[in-house]
């Protein structure tokens, strides 16, 4: 798309492209819609699974990223193919960012087997590793040190992808920790650390459990701290996009307080606001720190976009969103025979793996004839 | 066939498998420098240079949680604990991340990791230095685990547990590390999952594990003087457990006593006398009798942590409890 050029102001800043229209950041008008769009899409696929939830579609814990779509979009798009993202359980949007297709997240969160775990991991364990993509971890800070590792054997092989390894504010009082920023500093690893700062681990507000500002957690490590507003997709997009080519020469390790807020509870049973936080708390946020508020209006102010393209921006992540759940609908339960497939990657062919005692089709199966019903060789008293 | 120390032989294994594998590296605590707590990794440092041998700041958590992440993306480290006992800090580590990785992405991602170090009981180490931590270990299904109880066996199923896809723990003992054996030359790997008899007889089984072994074998040295012939099982590898090898012992003696270094409560022999009952019911003429450490923390006075520990008078009296003497 090359028409509608923007407002003069809008210009880069070395006046390069004169021919090109750009907006905000720098961008251009085609790839700001494509950061709208995504937002967009991020938006409706978690209201369309707190729909699913709600009437008992998805189980288990569900924890929608809704109001911080931003920071989704503007740090992970900006990664090559074969980068590595790594996060924690809040996590669907994370993963359609890095390239997971929205229905292979949907099936995921209704256990079927087309989700891109095969409904063996739900909502928290989202994984594809082709796509760069390496979980969905559930024990908050765990990820931690396991984004370390995945640097490590980058650096290990002489490669230059970079791992991104996110994780919520409270995360930054587990050990882990400290104990993997000092390791990726002493080892100088290729990885970004980013806190999706909301404000809250789960009802308790950071203020409240850390003693200093979230910018001086990573000091102690010597690793360099940043803040960006992750509210912002295009601030948010550009400071990453520099961030990560930095790293990726050999900058080091980095840390980066992503300023963001969570619109929706916790999880699925905690309320949008109440014991932890005031209606009009969030109210304000939702009104003025919405990232695609925030972009839309720009945009708008900006002359490229229009009511219409919005519309159908929206129309069209409303649909994916649709397809999304109609895939995850339409695709089956895990097959009961393969409860026992994936526990092990190697069966050995001596021993038995599994001490339950009941049957099952792969290794480890009760062997030599010996089940308890079967009558025992040898078995003369004595 | 060479005489090794335990020690030797496992230093043997970890330097076989990284001749012929760049993507095992060693990491831990004083492996490197200092050529290991318990020296084992002697020498290494200067053979594979500080890329491969890798001193860890003391973060268990930490560097098991990089360990895990490395074997993620498939390489295969050595991740050495100074002891099983600090390796509990790490925990969440093995259970949480190693141990469920490969199940909950559906096959996409395994961890092919080695955990290693001493466990159980040395001398006068006192209640958090000595406990024997396989319990913790192989309660989770994912993870696989052996107990080498001679510098052969260190060297062989160390070997097996560095190429197995799977996190598999290996389990040493201080007191074993000066023990000398004959060590086969040449590549040499036991297969997991395959028990050995250490000794032949068919009064009484002594099923046991790791350290336990050596005084599994007094014991029936000592039963052997009252004409009591034992049969001592070393299992090696408790998951996967080597359950042919337990039941056709049993068949054979129709007692049994399981002997091993940890606690009673949900112990290992817990474990196998359920699977006893449970598949060779038929062929007992007694009770199955564990003897296991004391059900207290280890205590530091010498008189007190020699009645705490299992001993070989203890496995005496069971064998002739069993036996009905």
């Amino acid at each position: 798309m090359t028409d509608g050029a923007g407002p003069g102001e809008n210009t880069m800043a070395d006046g390069s492209e004169p021919a090109a229209s750009t907006g905000p950041g720098g961008f251009t008008r085609e790839e700001l819609h494509a950061l709208l769009a995504d937002m967009l899409l991020y938006r409706r696929f978690e209201e369309k699974a707190e729909e699913a939830y709600a009437i008992g579609k998805i189980g288990g814990f569900c924890h929608l990223h809704i109001g911080q779509e931003g920071l989704a979009a503007g740090s992970i798009k900006p990664l090559r193919d074969d980068d590595l993202v790594i996060t924690a359980y809040r996590e669907h949007t994370q993963a359609i960012a890095k390239g997971i297709s929205p229905g292979a997240v949907m099936a995921e969160l209704y256990g079927r087997v087309g989700g891109c775990s095969g409904g063996r991991g739900g909502s928290m364990h989202l994984f594809d590793t082709t796509l760069g993509f390496w979980g969905g971890h559930g024990i908050v800070g765990g990820q931690i040190p396991l984004g370390a590792g995945l640097a490590w054997a980058v650096k290990y092989r002489g490669g230059d992808q970079i791992c991104l390894c996110f994780m919520g504010d409270a995360a930054v009082n587990q050990g882990a920790f400290l104990e993997a920023l000092n390791m990726s500093a002493i080892w100088h690893l290729p990885v970004i650390y980013v806190v999706e700062n909301n404000g809250y681990g789960m009802g308790t507000a950071f203020s409240r459990v850390s003693a200093t500002e979230m910018e001086a957690r990573s000091g102690a490590c010597g690793i360099p701290a940043h803040t960006v507003n992750g509210q912002d997709v295009v601030e948010t997009h550009r400071f990453f996009e520099e961030l990560a080519e930095r790293v990726r020469a050999g900058a080091g390790p980095q840390f980066v307080n992503a300023v963001t807020y969570r619109f929706r509870g916790h999880s699925m049973s905690d309320p949008v606001s109440g014991t932890y936080r005031s209606k009009e708390e969030v109210d304000s946020h939702v009104e003025a720190q919405d990232p695609i508020k925030i972009l839309r209006d720009r945009l708008m102010d900006a002359g490229l976009l229009t009511q219409e393209e919005l519309e159908a921006l929206d129309a069209e992540a409303r649909a994916l969103s649709d397809e999304a759940a109609e895939f995850a609908d339409a695709s089956p339960l895990p097959d009961p025979s393969t409860l026992y497939d994936h526990v092990y990657a190697e069966i050995n062919p001596h021993g038995r793996l599994f001490l339950d005692g009941r049957e099952h089709g792969s290794g480890g199966a009760r062997d030599g004839g010996r089940g308890a019903s079967g009558s025992p060789a040898g078995g003369a008293h004595g | 066939m060479a005489e090794l120390t335990y020690r030797e032989a496992l230093n043997a294994a970890m330097c076989q498998e990284m001749d012929r594998d760049d993507s095992v590296f060693l990491m831990g605590e004083e492996v490197a420098e200092y050529d290991g707590a318990y020296k084992v990794s002697r020498g290494m440092l200067e053979r594979y240079g500080d890329r491969r041998v890798v001193d860890s700041p003391i973060s268990e958590l930490g560097f098991t949680g990089l360990c895990v992440g490395a074997a993620m993306a498939g390489l295969r480290p050595i991740c050495e604990f100074m002891t099983f006992n600090f390796s509990i800090l790490a925990l969440d580590q093995v259970i949480n991340s190693a141990a469920k990785m490969l199940y909950m992405t559906n096959g996409q991602v395994p961890v092919p990791i080695v955990f290693r170090g001493p466990t159980g009981a040395a001398l006068q180490l006192s209640a958090q230095h000595s406990q024997a931590c396989e319990t913790y270990y192989v309660h989770a299904p994912g993870v696989k685990l052996v107990t080498p109880a001679t510098p052969a066996d260190a060297k062989g199923l160390l070997a097996a547990a560095i190429r197995d896809d799977d996190p598999v723990a290996v389990m040493e003992g201080e007191l074993l590390y000066n023990v000398r054996g004959e060590v086969p030359d040449g590549e040499y790997v036991i297969p997991l999952g395959v028990a050995d008899r250490k000794r032949s007889g068919d009064d009484v089984s002594i099923v046991t594990h790791g350290k336990m072994v050596h005084v599994a074998l007094q014991a029936a040295t000592a039963l052997a003087r009252e004409e009591i012939e034992a049969d001592v099982l070393d299992l090696r590898s408790i998951r996967p457990l080597d359950v042919d090898a337990i039941l056709e012992s049993v068949a054979r003696t129709n007692r049994v006593v399981y002997l091993e270094e940890g606690w009673p409560f949900a112990g290992v022999g817990a474990q196998i006398v359920a699977l006893i009952q449970d598949e060779a019911f038929d062929d007992l003429d007694a009770p199955v009798v564990r003897v296991t450490q004391a059900d207290v923390p280890m205590p530091y006075a010498k008189n007190l942590e020699q009645l705490a520990k299992p001993g070989v008078n203890a496995v005496v009296d069971a064998c002739k409890r069993v036996l009905y003497l």
